[in-house]
C-alpha cells in the first residue's frame, strides 16, 4: 500500500511574516517550517502504516529547494521517502498551477491514498485538496476528524457546520484531514538523525512533464493588484462604569444590530 | 458582467452568507443569476427574487442529494459552459470551498478566496483579500474568465430589493467517479451551543473574573445572546475552563461578529486570536489594559456589576 | 535584608547526571558529541570537519556520525543573541584566505562614540582603550550561527535541532555522552498521547558549548570538582529596529538609566549598533548583582529609549525584533580551574570566556571551540580514549597559552571593581588598562550574584507606560521573540514557590519575559506565593543568578531569534 502526503513548507513564526513589496507576494525567504496541519496528515499516514504490513509513506511537495529541510522533519517522523518539485518557473503558482504539478507527481506515484492537512486561512493551499482530487478524478473526503481504512475503501467522519457526516469512498481516493484528527508525534532521536539518509529527490517541472506556461506567476489566473493597510477599526469609545454602563453597551450592540 | 452566485442550502434553508453575497453582486449592478442544488432547491430558489436574482437555475437529481462537493462541480461545469458566465461567486463554507476549488481545477480558472469585499474598478472585478493575519488587505484580480471567488464568512449582508425570479430547472450530467464518495450517515451537533470557531457571538472570560466559579457570569450572558463561551490562556492554565475554549496564540483563532471580553487584559498573545472579530466590547477594571487600545466599545469598571446587568437588559429586550 | 541564595530550590535527584539506560542497540553512537549550536560548538564542529577531511581513516573510526551538534533551539540561531561587534580574527583562523566580505557580518565599524548619560543630557567621552573597535564588524550572532551551521553541514557535520541535552551520561567515572530530553509530557510530568522519550547519545568525546546557561557544564563542574570562584552574570535585553536614518557609528553609553551609587550595584551600560543602512540594534546590559528588587532591565531599556539621544535615532522607525540573554561576567576568576574532565571539555560562554570591558565573547568562544576540536580529535584516535589521564589536558594548556587567555588576564580586575560603584570601578578600570593588567596585582574575589542582599526600592516609579510605538510591555516583547512554547509543558524552571516578598519581587522585575508573578492575596511580607508561567520563558538564564536553576525545556521550545 502506498500513501502520499502532500505537504508544504510555510514561513516560520507568525511574528516575522511579511509581504515582499517587490513581488507583492508572501516573503518566503528565511527559515521555513512544515505547515502544522501537514504534520496531522503525516501522523495519520504513519498510523495506517503501523497497522499494515508493507506500506510506504511518501511526502510530496512543491517549493524552493530549501524546503527539503522541512520535508526532512516528516521523514524524521517516520515517512519513507520525499519528493520535492522545485523549479523557478513554478514560483508564484496559483491553485490551478500547483494542482497541475501535484497531480502530475501523484499520477506517476499512483498512491492508494492521498492525504492533505489543514492549511492556514491565508495560505496558498487553503483548498488545494479539492482541486487535486478533481484533476486526478478521484473521490474526495475533506475535513476528516476520523479516518479508517477497510479493505479497498476509506471511511471518514467529516466535520461540517451542521455536525458530522460519515462518508465512505473506494480507494484510490483523496482525504484532507482536520487538525483535530490526531496529535502528531514528535520525531524520535533516531528518526531525526536518520532522516537525511532516507531517499529524497528534488525534481524540476520538465521531469514531471508540466510546462512552465501552466504554472508560476506567468501561468497564474489570479493577480495581486495592490496592498493596502487594513481599514481602521473605526471610532472606539471607552466609558467609565457609572451605573449606566450596561445600558450603554446594550445601546451600542443594538446600534450595531448585533442582538 | 454575467454572474452566477452559488447559493448553498441545507434542508431547504438558504445559507445566509450566500444570500449576502447575492445581494452584493446585485448591488454592484452585475447581471446576476443564482444556482441552487440538491433536495428542496426549488423551494429555496423561489425566494431569491426578493434579493434581486433574475433567474435561478436549480437541479435536484439524486446525485446531488448528499452534501458532497464533486457532483456539484459537474453540475456547475455544465451550467457555466452552456451560459458562459464570467463570474462564479461562492460564499465560504466547508462544502462550497471544496466545490469552488474543484471547479477552478476543472475549468482551469482563477480562484480568489477569503474575500471580504468585491467591487468593480474600471470595469474589472476586484476582490479584497486579508492576508498575514489580517494585517494587510490585498486587492486581488483575475487574468482570465471565468472568475471564481470565495467570500469570507460574514462578509456581506442580505438586502431585500423586491422582485420576482424565473426558476429554471436543469439536468446536470454527473460523472461516475463524482459519486464514488457516499454518505453513510449524518449526526447533528448536539447542543452545548456552537463551538467557538463557528460562533457568531463569543463572550470570553479572563483572570479579571477572579475565581473559576465566576465563569457563570460569562456563561449567563453567552446563553442570553446565543453565543459561545471562550477563555484566555491564563485561566485555562489555571484549570478554570477547558483548553477547547482557549483563544489566542496557543489556542484558537476566532472571527465572530461580536466578541465580549470580560476581565481580559488583552495582551498580544490573546489579541492575535480574536483581533478580527467584527466588533469587540471589553470590560476591565484596569484603565491601562491593552484591550482598550483595540476594542470598539470599552467599559472601565467591575464586570461583576456590569455583565449581570447587561444580561438582564438583554433578556428584557428579547422578551419585551 | 535578604539574599536570594538562601532560597534555592531542591533539584532533582542525580542533578542532571545519569548512566546510559537505553538498551545497547538503541543508543545512538556518534564520534564526537557537541552540545550547543552556537559559535563555540559550531567552530569546534567545523574544525573537526576540516581536520577529518585529510584523515579519512580517523573519520571512519568515528563511525557513521563522526560529529553531531545537539541544539535545543528550533533551529540553529533560534537561541543566539548578542549585541554584537565581532572581532574577525578567529574567522580568519578558521577560514584562512576568506575575505571579510564573505564572512557573516553586516558592516564594518566605521566610527564609535561613547556617552555618559544623565536623564536629560548625553556627554561624549573619549572611547576607553578597552573598547576600541576599529577593524571589527557589526553582526547578528543569530545569523552567524546559521552561517556557521551551513559551513559545518558542508563538512559532513550532523546538526540535530530542537533537541535538548538533558543529562550528562557518566559511566565508570567518565562522561560518555548525553541523554536528550523527553517530549510530550504534561505539566505534571505525565506522558501525553504523543510522548517521545529522549535517547542516549554515546560519544567518544563530548564538547560542552552550551553558552551562558551552561546546564550540563554546571553539572560537570560540580561532578568533577572543577569550580573556582562563582560565576556572575549580567542580563542583556535587546531590540532591533527598522529606522529611516542610518546610524553613522556604533554607540556605547554609561550612566543613566543606571544608578552609580554603591548601594545599588548597577553595573552596565547600553549599546546601539547600526545593522546596515536601515536597521539598528539597541540594548541595555545590567549586572545581576544589583540589589534593588524593582530593577527591571526590560523596562529600563524602554526608559533608555525615551532619552533624547536614543529617541532621535529611533524616530520614524519601528521595532522588529526583541530578545534577552545573560552574559557571564566573572572573567578569569570565574573560569573553572580545569576546563576538561574525563571524556569532555567546556568551551565558550559556558566556560566564562568573555572579555567584559571589551564586550567580546564570540571570537573567544570560536577560538576555544577550535582548540577543543584539536584536542578531542587527538584524544579519540584509534588506540586512545578521551578519558585516559591527561588525555584532554592539552585543551587547557592550549587555551592558557592562547591570546584569549592573555586578554582575559589583562582585564581580570575591572568588573569586580565596579561592585564598589561607578567611580571606584572606573578608577580601577583605568589603572588596569594603563598597566595592561599588571595593576592591581591580585585578582579580586567575586561574590555570587545571588548572595547580593536585596531590598525593595523605588526604581519602578519611572518605568514608562508602554505606548506600543516607542515603548512596549513584556508580553509584547515575548511575542516578538517568536516564542510559541507549549502551554502545558512541564516547568523547566526550578525555584521555590514560596519566598519572601523581596525575593519574589526581584524575580518578577528581573525576568524580561514576565514568567514570575506574585500570587494575589499575598499573606505577609515574609512569605508570598510565586506563580510561574514557564511558556513565556525565553531562556535568558537570569534566574540562575538570583537563586533559581534554569534547565532546558522541551527541545524546540523558547524563542526563535532571526536577527538577534
Amino acid at each position: 500500500m502506498k500513501i502520499a502526503v502532500c505537504v508544504k513548507e510555510v514561513p516560520d513564526t507568525s511574528a516575522s511574516k511579511r509581504i515582499d513589496p517587490g513581488t507583492l507576494r508572501l516573503d518566503r525567504s528565511g527559515e521555513g517550517a512544515l505547515n502544522l496541519g501537514d504534520t496531522n496528515a503525516i501522523e495519520a499516514a504513519l498510523r495506517i502504516k503501523e497497522s499494515s504490513t508493507d506500506c510506504e509513506v511518501v511526502l510530496i511537495s512543491m517549493g524552493p529547494e530549501s524546503a527539503i529541510n522541512s520535508l526532512r522533519k516528516g521523514l524524521a517522523m517516520g515517512a519513507d521517502r520525499a519528493a520535492l518539485v522545485s523549479d523557478p518557473g513554478a514560483a508564484g503558482s496559483d491553485i490551478v498551477g500547483t494542482t497541475s504539478v501535484l497531480a502530475a507527481v501523484l499520477a506517476s506515484e499512483a498512491p492508494d491514498l492521498t492525504l492533505f492537512g489543514q492549511q492556514s486561512a491565508d495560505s496558498d493551499g487553503a483548498v488545494l485538496w479539492a482541486a487535486v482530487a478533481d484533476r486526478l478524478q478521484q473521490p474526495l473526503m475533506s475535513q476528516a476528524t476520523n479516518l479508517e481504512l477497510e479493505s479497498g475503501s476509506a471511511k471518514v467522519k467529516r466535520q461540517t457546520e451542521y455536525g458530522y457526516d460519515l462518508i465512505e469512498a473506494p480507494l484510490p481516493c483523496v482525504v484532507a484531514v482536520s487538525d483535530g484528527i490526531n496529535e502528531p508525534r514528535y520525531p524520535s532521536l533516531k528518526g531525526i538523525m536518520g532522516a537525511k539518509k532516507k531517499p529524497q529527490e528534488i525534481v524540476g517541472l520538465e521531469s514531471i512533464g508540466v510546462s512552465a506556461e501552466e504554472t508560476g506567476t506567468a501561468g497564474s489566473r489570479t493577480e495581486v493588484r495592490a496592498l493596502n493597510d487594513p481599514p481602521a477599526r473605526g471610532e472606539s469609545q471607552v466609558i467609565e462604569a457609572d451605573g449606566e454602563a450596561a445600558a450603554r453597551v446594550l445601546a451600542f450592540l443594538n446600534e450595531k444590530k448585533l442582538i | 458582467m454575467s454572474t452566477v452566485v452559488y447559493v448553498e442550502q441545507h434542508e431547504g434553508e438558504a445559507q445566509r452568507d450566500s444570500l449576502g453575497l447575492l445581494s452584493q453582486a446585485v448591488g454592484l449592478g452585475l447581471d446576476v443569476c443564482a444556482v441552487v442544488l440538491g433536495e428542496q432547491a426549488a423551494a429555496v430558489a423561489a425566494g431569491l427574487g426578493a434579493l434581486g436574482a433574475k433567474r435561478v437555475f436549480v437541479a435536484d437529481s439524486p446525485a446531488l442529494a448528499p452534501p458532497l462537493p464533486q457532483a456539484r462541480v459537474d453540475a456547475l461545469e455544465g451550467l457555466i459552459s452552456e451560459h458562459g458566465f464570467e463570474n462564479v461567486l461562492f460564499a465560504s463554507s466547508v462544502l462550497t470551498a471544496d466545490v469552488a476549488a474543484g471547479l477552478a481545477s476543472r475549468l482551469r480558472a482563477g480562484l480568489n478566496w477569503g474575500l471580504v469585499d468585491l467591487h468593480v474598478d474600471g470595469g474589472q472585478l476586484v476582490g479584497t483579500q486579508p492576508a498575514l493575519g489580517d494585517s494587510v488587505f490585498v486587492d486581488v484580480g483575475w487574468t482570465s474568465t471565468p472568475r471564481l471567488a470565495l467570500a469570507r464568512t460574514g462578509a456581506f449582508e442580505p438586502k431585500d430589493v423586491g422582485g420576482d425570479t424565473e426558476v429554471i430547472p436543469f439536468e446536470p450530467e454527473i460523472a461516475e467517479w463524482s459519486t464514488r464518495a457516499t454518505l453513510l450517515d449524518r449526526e447533528k451537533t448536539v447542543g452545548e451551543g456552537p463551538a467557538i470557531e463557528e460562533a457568531e457571538i463569543i463572550v470570553a472570560g479572563g483572570r479579571g473574573l477572579g475565581a473559576p466559579e465566576h465563569f457563570s457570569v460569562v456563561e449567563a450572558l453567552a446563553a442570553e445572546l446565543g453565543g459561545a463561551v471562550a477563555a484566555t490562556r491564563a485561566v485555562v492554565d489555571a484549570g478554570w475552563y477547558p483548553y477547547s475554549t482557549q483563544v489566542g496564540q496557543t489556542g484558537k483563532t476566532v472571527t465572530p461578529k461580536l466578541y465580549i471580553a470580560c476581565g481580559i487584559s488583552g495582551a498580544i498573545q490573546h489579541k492575535v486570536g480574536m483581533q478580527n472579530a467584527n466588533v469587540i466590547v471589553a470590560i476591565n477594571k484596569d484603565k491601562n489594559a491593552p484591550i482598550f487600545d483595540y476594542s470598539d466599545f470599552g467599559v472601565i469598571g467591575d464586570l461583576h456589576e456590569v455583565i449581570p446587568k447587561l444580561t438582564g437588559l438583554v433578556r428584557q429586550q428579547k422578551s419585551g | 535584608m535578604t539574599r536570594p541564595s538562601e532560597f534555592a530550590p531542591t533539584l532533582p535527584a542525580g542533578n542532571f547526571i545519569a548512566a546510559p539506560s537505553d538498551p545497547l542497540d538503541e543508543r545512538i553512537e556518534v564520534g564526537i558529541c557537541i552540545v550547543g549550536g552556537g559559535p563555540a560548538g559550531l567552530a569546534a564542529a567545523i574544525r573537526i570537519g576540516q581536520l577529518l577531511q585529510d584523515r579519512p581513516e580517523l573519520a571512519e573510526s568515528l563511525g557513521e556520525i563522526p560529529v553531531a551538534v545537539i541544539e535545543k533551539g528550533k533551529s540553529t540561531g533560534s537561541h543566539l543573541l548578542s549585541g554584537a561587534v565581532v572581532n574577525p580574527r578567529v574567522f580568519r583562523q578558521l577560514f584562512p584566505g576568506m575575505p571579510a566580505s564573505e564572512m557573516p557580518f553586516i558592516q564594518s565599524v566605521e566610527a564609535e562614540a561613547v556617552y555618559y548619560l544623565t536623564r536629560k543630557r548625553a556627554l561624549r567621552i573619549p572611547t576607553p582603550p578597552s573598547m576600541m573597535n576599529h577593524g571589527n564588524y557589526v553582526a547578528s550572532v543569530s545569523e552567524i550561527g546559521r552561517w556557521l551551521a551551513e559551513k559545518a553541514e558542508e563538512l559532513g557535520v550532523m546538526i540535530v535541532p530542537a533537541t535538548a541535552a538533558d543529562k550528562l551520561l557518566v559511566s565508570g567515572g567518565r562522561v560518555v555522552g548525553v541523554r536528550t530530553g523527553d517530549k510530550g509530557r504534561d505539566r505534571d510530568g505525565a506522558e501525553l498521547g504523543n510522548f517521545e522519550p529522549g535517547g542516549d547519545i554515546v560519544a567518544k568525546a563530548t564538547i560542552l558549548a552550551e553558552g551562558t546557561l551552561g546546564h550540563l557544564s554546571m553539572a560537570a563542574v560540580e561532578r568533577f570538582g572543577l569550580r573556582q570562584d562563582p560565576q556572575v552574570w549580567a542580563l542583556g535585553v535587546k531590540e532591533v529596529w527598522d529606522v529611516p536614518k542610518p546610524l553613522p557609528h556604533i554607540v556605547h553609553t554609561m550612566g543613566w538609566p543606571l544608578r552609580g551609587g554603591r548601594k545599588y550595584r548597577e553595573f552596565g551600560g547600553s549599546f546601539i549598533y547600526p545593522m546596515g543602512p536601515d536597521q539598528l540594534a539597541v540594548g541595555l546590559v545590567v549586572g545581576l548583582d544589583h540589589r534593588d528588587a524593582t530593577v527591571s532591565v526590560h523596562d529600563m531599556l524602554q526608559e533608555l529609549k525615551t532619552h533624547s539621544l536614543v529617541r532621535g535615532m529611533l524616530e520614524g522607525g519601528s521595532r522588529v525584533a526583541w530578545g534577552a540573554k545573560t552574559i557571564p561576567e566573572g572573567g578569569l576568576q570565574a573560569i573553572p580551574e580545569k576546563l576538561h574532565f574525563p571524556g569532555g571539555v567546556i568551551t565558550g560562554d559556558a566556560a566564562g570566556l568573555v572579555n567584559v570591558p571589551a564586550l567580546k565573547g564570540i571570537h573567544y568562544a570560536m577560538r576555544s571551540g577550535m582548540l577543543a576540536a584539536e584536542t578531542t580529535l587527538a584524544a579519540v584516535q584509534p588506540g586512545h580514549t578521551a578519558w585516559s589521564p591527561g588525555a584532554l589536558a592539552g585543551y587547557d594548556e592550549a587555551l592558557k597559552s592562547d591570546f584569549v587567555w592573555k586578554e582575559l588576564k589583562r582585564v581580570r580586575n575591572m568588573r569586580p571593581a565596579f561592585r564598589n560603584g561607578l567611580m571606584a570601578g572606573a578608577a580601577v578600570s583605568g589603572l588596569a588598562t594603563a598597566s595592561f593588567g599588571a595593576m592591581p596585582p591580585s585578582s579580586a574575589k567575586l561574590e555570587a550574584d545571588a548572595d547580593s542582599e536585596m531590598f525593595i526600592g523605588k526604581r519602578d516609579r519611572t518605568y514608562p507606560e508602554p505606548d506600543g510605538k516607542l515603548t512596549f510591555d513584556k508580553l509584547s516583547s515575548v511575542y516578538l521573540s517568536g516564542n510559541e512554547s507549549r502551554d502545558d509543558a512541564p516547568s523547566h524552571i526550578h525555584v521555590r514557590h514560596q519566598v519572601p516578598r523581596v525575593v519574589a519581587e526581584a524575580w518578577v522585575n528581573m525576568c524580561p519575559a514576565q514568567v514570575y508573578e506574585v500570587a494575589s492575596g499575598g499573606i505577609s511580607a515574609e512569605s508570598v506565593d510565586v506563580e510561574v508561567t514557564p511558556s513565556n520563558c525565553v531562556q535568558c538564564g537570569a534566574i540562575n543568578a538570583k537563586g533559581g536553576r534554569l534547565t532546558p525545556p522541551e527541545g524546540g521550545d523558547g524563542p526563535d531569534y532571526k536577527i538577534a
